[in-house]
């Protein structure tokens, strides 16, 4: 078991084709994803080549679907076209669409997003996150496969090379599923998405959770948490040393006066009785105190 | 990205908001000449990017020219939460009746829209929340539905808009909506919006915030860039596509990926405390595929900065495998020879993740002048903030 994604998910990717699309394709193929087509209209009909597996291309989502059962979407296109992507894959009602794309403008992802509310059918993960992966079943995005295995840890993150980091520090207890969700300041799938996901997931028995700066996510997780979840949960927030007003990267990851900080964050989360680490390998040890208790 | 006031309001007006931009100048005998032209009194505003003008003394009413081109020298080269002042906009002083808020934000919590309005105005929206939250409504709105006529008197109404103004102010939210959309606004912010004595409704002051991912369906938004007040490293780091932010510390910082990027200035920051309170100098992701050319224009920016003592480099070989990272570094260092540009600060290089160990044997076998290894995050910091206070 796992959250969103199993090996029993079948994925397309949109932008299969083009140079990010098929180098990942053939990441997430070589991972065991089960990879049943690409969209493309300009390729209809053809078929791409992957290390010797032959993928369809289809004109459209609901083509893709409609031949192939599919019920993931992983896209890649350009941030210019992204919307018009998710809005595809939105009426075609699939229902994990995965957005790798980064600087998709924050309109176009409000107005995604409320279609795939208005239809109640699709769940969103992104924009500009690494994806989702479930380690020996499925890989839904960008996230290395070698990093970790199967476990039964869950991490939710909104940074990629963090996710990495945390994963490969508990490469030896491994993860039920790791989920980035990205830092934009609109994104489909939330801290407290995942963590309701992982609280009733029977395969996943303690959650670590790393957030950034930048809006009050992490402090509504913090008051989910209190209410909703029962599992151990570890955290980890980066950006202490953020100055006010800067963009650091992610465009989400702004302190603007006294909100969004990462002390306010740590704060909340403390209060509910989730363990901050300091820094990433330091919350990795916590986790490992916490794996190692529960297996005794 | 920032607009000064005259850039907010010149946007307003391009889409059809009753507003006055005035006029934008940058010394004394031009505010003179510019109130002259106006006739009358004027207001003589500070264009810096920060709130609270008004009470650092960057707004001043000038009765005369004379006067405009006195309060103009007051105001130049004006300090105000670190923001220089170096423009000034010059303004009608305008007969007014009544002030309000009003603003149009995208609410990551629900992620939607929110208007915020309110009839108390002229200060600042914090403070009001503070003294009085009901005098300030919160209006949630439909991305798919947007603002009509409609919406815009639903707004008007909750925000508790006097009724005579209503009828006028109606048009105005509407057109407002429309900057946040077709501009790309991440942020529209009118404080105050006035009632003036003659019943018109007005944005006497603007705030606007674009995003920089729409910049691709807006051409005209690279006006709005205000090269000389960034930093010079951060506009040379934006020249070579890097994603940069100059800080105040000693260690010169280069990561993959933002939120490890983020974490790396921490725990150097932690580490440092230990050797005196240093500090990161610098925000540096080169991204997911470090190439050399991205890590040679890196290390670049990083030794020019005169503050940075040692440098960090703190990579996660994920997508990008450590042994391409390392090589990376090796043509790095050998391309800013070529430049003429000895890595003249020492270097310490953490990298982990995939294909680590033969990441760090091309390190070892290459032999750099002032490389240290050390292959654990925190170790790494530890040792570059300990550099850096030497």
């Amino acid at each position: 078991m796992s959250i969103f994604l199993t090996k029993d998910s079948k994925v397309i990717v949109q932008g299969m084709t083009g140079s990010e699309g098929t180098k990942h394709t053939t990441r997430m193929l070589a991972s065991g994803t089960n990879i049943v087509g690409g969209v493309n209209p300009r390729k209809a009909g053809q078929s791409q080549d992957f290390d010797g597996k032959s993928v369809a291309v289809f004109g459209t989502v609901a083509d893709a679907v409609k031949e192939t059962g599919a019920n993931v979407s992983v896209i890649f296109v350009p941030p210019k076209f992204t919307k018009d992507a998710v809005l595809e894959a939105v009426e075609a009602e699939v229902p994990l669409v995965v957005v790798i794309t980064e600087g998709v403008p924050v309109h176009d992802t409000a107005a995604f997003f409320a279609a795939a509310q208005a239809s109640g059918k699709t769940r969103i993960i992104g924009p500009n996150c690494p994806g989702i992966i479930t380690p020996g079943e499925s890989n839904a995005g960008i996230i290395p496969a070698s990093i970790a295995g199967q476990g039964r840890i869950g991490l939710v993150s909104k940074s990629g090379t963090l996710t990495y980091q945390m994963m490969y520090e508990l490469q030896d207890f491994g993860f039920s599923s790791a989920i980035g969700i990205g830092g934009d300041p609109i994104i489909g799938t939330t801290h407290i998405d995942a963590l309701q996901a992982f609280q009733d997931d029977p395969d996943t028995d303690a959650i670590v959770m790393i957030g950034e700066i930048g809006g009050d996510a992490e402090e509504r997780a913090a008051a989910f948490i209190k209410e909703n979840v029962t599992k151990p949960v570890v955290g980890y927030v980066a950006g202490f040393t953020a100055p006010e007003g800067k963009t650091m990267g992610h465009a989400g990851a702004i302190v603007s006066g006294s909100s969004g900080t990462a002390a306010a964050k740590q704060e909340a989360l403390e209060a509910v009785g989730v363990k901050v680490g300091k820094t990433p390998s330091e919350t990795a040890n916590l986790m490992r105190e916490i794996m190692q208790g529960l297996s005794k | 990205m920032d607009l000064m006031e005259f850039q907010a309001k010149t946007v307003f007006a391009k889409h059809g908001v009753r507003t006055t931009v005035g006029a934008v100048v940058t010394s004394p005998e031009e505010a003179r000449a510019a109130a002259e032209k106006i006739g009358g009194r004027v207001v003589v505003k500070a264009q810096v990017k920060t709130g609270g003008r008004g009470k650092a003394g960057g707004v001043k009413l000038a009765s005369s020219p004379d006067e405009a081109e006195e309060k103009a020298r007051e105001i130049l080269g004006l300090d105000i939460k670190g923001h220089v002042v170096k423009i000034l906009n010059i303004v009608p002083a305008a007969a007014i009746a009544e002030e309000y808020y009003f603003s149009f934000l995208v609410d990551r919590a629900n992620r939607n829209y929110l208007c915020i309005a309110s009839a108390a105005g002229g200060m600042e929206i914090e403070e009001i929340a503070h003294t009085d939250p009901t005098a300030i409504a919160q209006i949630s709105i439909d991305p798919a539905k947007g603002v009509d006529e409609a919406k815009a008197r639903e707004i008007a109404v909750a925000a508790k808009y006097p009724a005579d103004v209503i009828d006028a102010v109606v048009p105005e939210i509407v057109k407002l909506y429309d900057v946040f959309i077709a501009e790309d606004a991440s942020l529209v912010e009118v404080n105050p919006l006035v009632k003036l004595e003659d019943g018109n409704v007005e944005a006497l002051d603007g705030k606007v915030t674009l995003d920089e991912n729409a910049d691709f369906r807006h051409p005209d938004h690279a006006e709005f860039e205000d090269v000389s007040a960034a930093d010079p490293l951060e506009a040379a780091a934006k020249a070579k596509g890097l994603n940069y932010v100059k800080l105040d510390g000693s260690v010169g910082i280069i990561g993959n990926g933002a939120g490890l990027v983020m974490s790396t200035l921490d725990v150097v920051a932690y580490a440092g405390e230990e050797f005196g309170g240093v500090k990161p100098a610098n925000f540096l992701d080169i991204g997911g595929g470090a190439s050399a050319e991205v890590m040679a224009n890196g290390l670049e920016i990083i030794i020019s900065d005169p503050q940075v003592q040692s440098v960090f480099v703190n990579v996660f070989g994920g997508i990008t495998a450590c042994d391409a990272v390392a090589n990376g570094i090796v043509q790095a260092f050998e391309l800013l020879a070529s430049r003429g540009e000895a890595v003249s600060k020492p270097l310490v290089v953490r990298l982990d993740g995939n294909n680590a160990e033969e990441g760090r044997r091309i390190l070892d076998e290459a032999g750099l002048a002032g490389l240290e290894r050390v292959d654990t995050m925190d170790g790494a910091a530890k040792r570059a903030a300990e550099l850096a206070a030497k």
